[in-house]
């Protein structure tokens, strides 16, 4: 149970450090690199409440899609380090301001939380300890929450084609294959016969 | 649910809800703080939904309810779609602008 407990607190404490590293690295790359970390202590923590699947699922998500995302994209543009931390001291106090708010008014709400009475007659699905986590999961997901499961692959392909198509461009100076134009070319339009007369060439 | 006979070092709920509400206050923080860089910003939104997530399967291994992992599944899927597509409208603008500051981003302006 301790070890349990101190597991909690190292995990929670490097993902705090992990976040507090992504907002104040001075270099994108770095950014994303704690970001990295972060998702890792979060799934481990996830782990430790019991939710197997959700940790793996944000370790291969997060970690292996989303952020090697970000870190082609920090690469592939090219991004004056100096410049970008221009305006950090202006926008300091009214960051922290805003924080400092919002995180009283969360500890405020935390505080003053409880469970409401019926709250045990209302789960929707409960969990039972006969089986894993992850088997649990598909018997709700792919059966009550098939349609949700469908909308969210509808999701994801929209935002694929939405991608492809905003980063897709046309650049005049490449030259590409056009296979269309090579089949439909005629040596009608391309050919001259020319009658040369001998001793004169062609001027 | 009863907190109160619970050993001292015991992790509860509201542990759990403190780290969220910490990387959530994290999250907000960064968007103020990094005003010259659109890619920070958007890392920024992401610890903020990792927050939620985190509050989401907190509530759900607490309560006994498998539904919060449903949810939070979800949540991840629209986090991935909301990443893509904002990187690559982060990408179109570099083209066009040679910038990923907020200020230059006025484009749209009437």
């Amino acid at each position: 149970m301790i070890v349990a407990s101190l597991a909690f607190y190292l995990f929670s404490f490097m993902a705090v450090i992990g976040a507090l590293n992504v907002i104040f690295q001075r270099n994108p790359v770095h950014s994303v690199l704690w970001l990295i970390f972060t998702f890792f202590n979060a799934a481990a923590l996830f782990v430790l409440l019991g939710a197997e699947f959700v940790a793996m699922i944000l370790v291969v998500v997060y970690v292996g899609a989303v952020a090697v995302l970000f870190l082609f994209v920090v690469m592939m543009l090219d991004i004056n380090v100096v410049v970008i931390r221009e305006g950090f001291l202006k926008y300091l106090p009214v960051g922290a301001t805003i924080a400092v708010i919002l995180l009283a008014e969360l500890a405020i709400v935390a505080g003053g939380w409880t469970f409401a009475d019926r709250a045990n007659v209302l789960r929707v699905v409960r969990t039972t300890s006969e089986v894993s986590n992850t088997e649990a999961l598909g018997r709700v997901l792919y059966t009550d929450y098939a349609y949700l499961f469908q909308a969210s692959g509808l999701v994801l392909l929209v935002a694929m084609i939405g991608a492809i198509v905003l980063t897709m461009r046309r650049r005049p100076g490449v030259r590409k294959q056009k296979i269309s134009d090579q089949v439909n070319r005629s040596s009608k339009d391309t050919v001259v016969v020319v009658q040369v007369e001998p001793g004169k060439g062609l001027s | 649910m009863s907190e109160a006979e619970a050993p001292a070092l015991a992790v509860g709920l509201s542990h759990y809800l403190t780290v969220s509400a910490i990387l959530f206050t994290l999250g907000i923080f960064g968007i103020f703080l990094n005003r010259k860089n659109l890619i920070v910003i958007m890392m920024s939104i992401e610890l903020m939904l990792l927050a939620v997530n985190i509050n989401l399967v907190a509530f759900s291994s607490f309560l006994g309810d498998l539904v919060g992992q449903v949810f939070t599944m979800l949540v991840l899927t629209v986090a991935a779609a909301e990443a893509a597509i904002g990187l690559a409208i982060v990408v179109v603008f570099y083209r066009n602008r040679r910038s990923i500051e907020v200020e230059d981003i006025n484009q749209m302006k009437g």
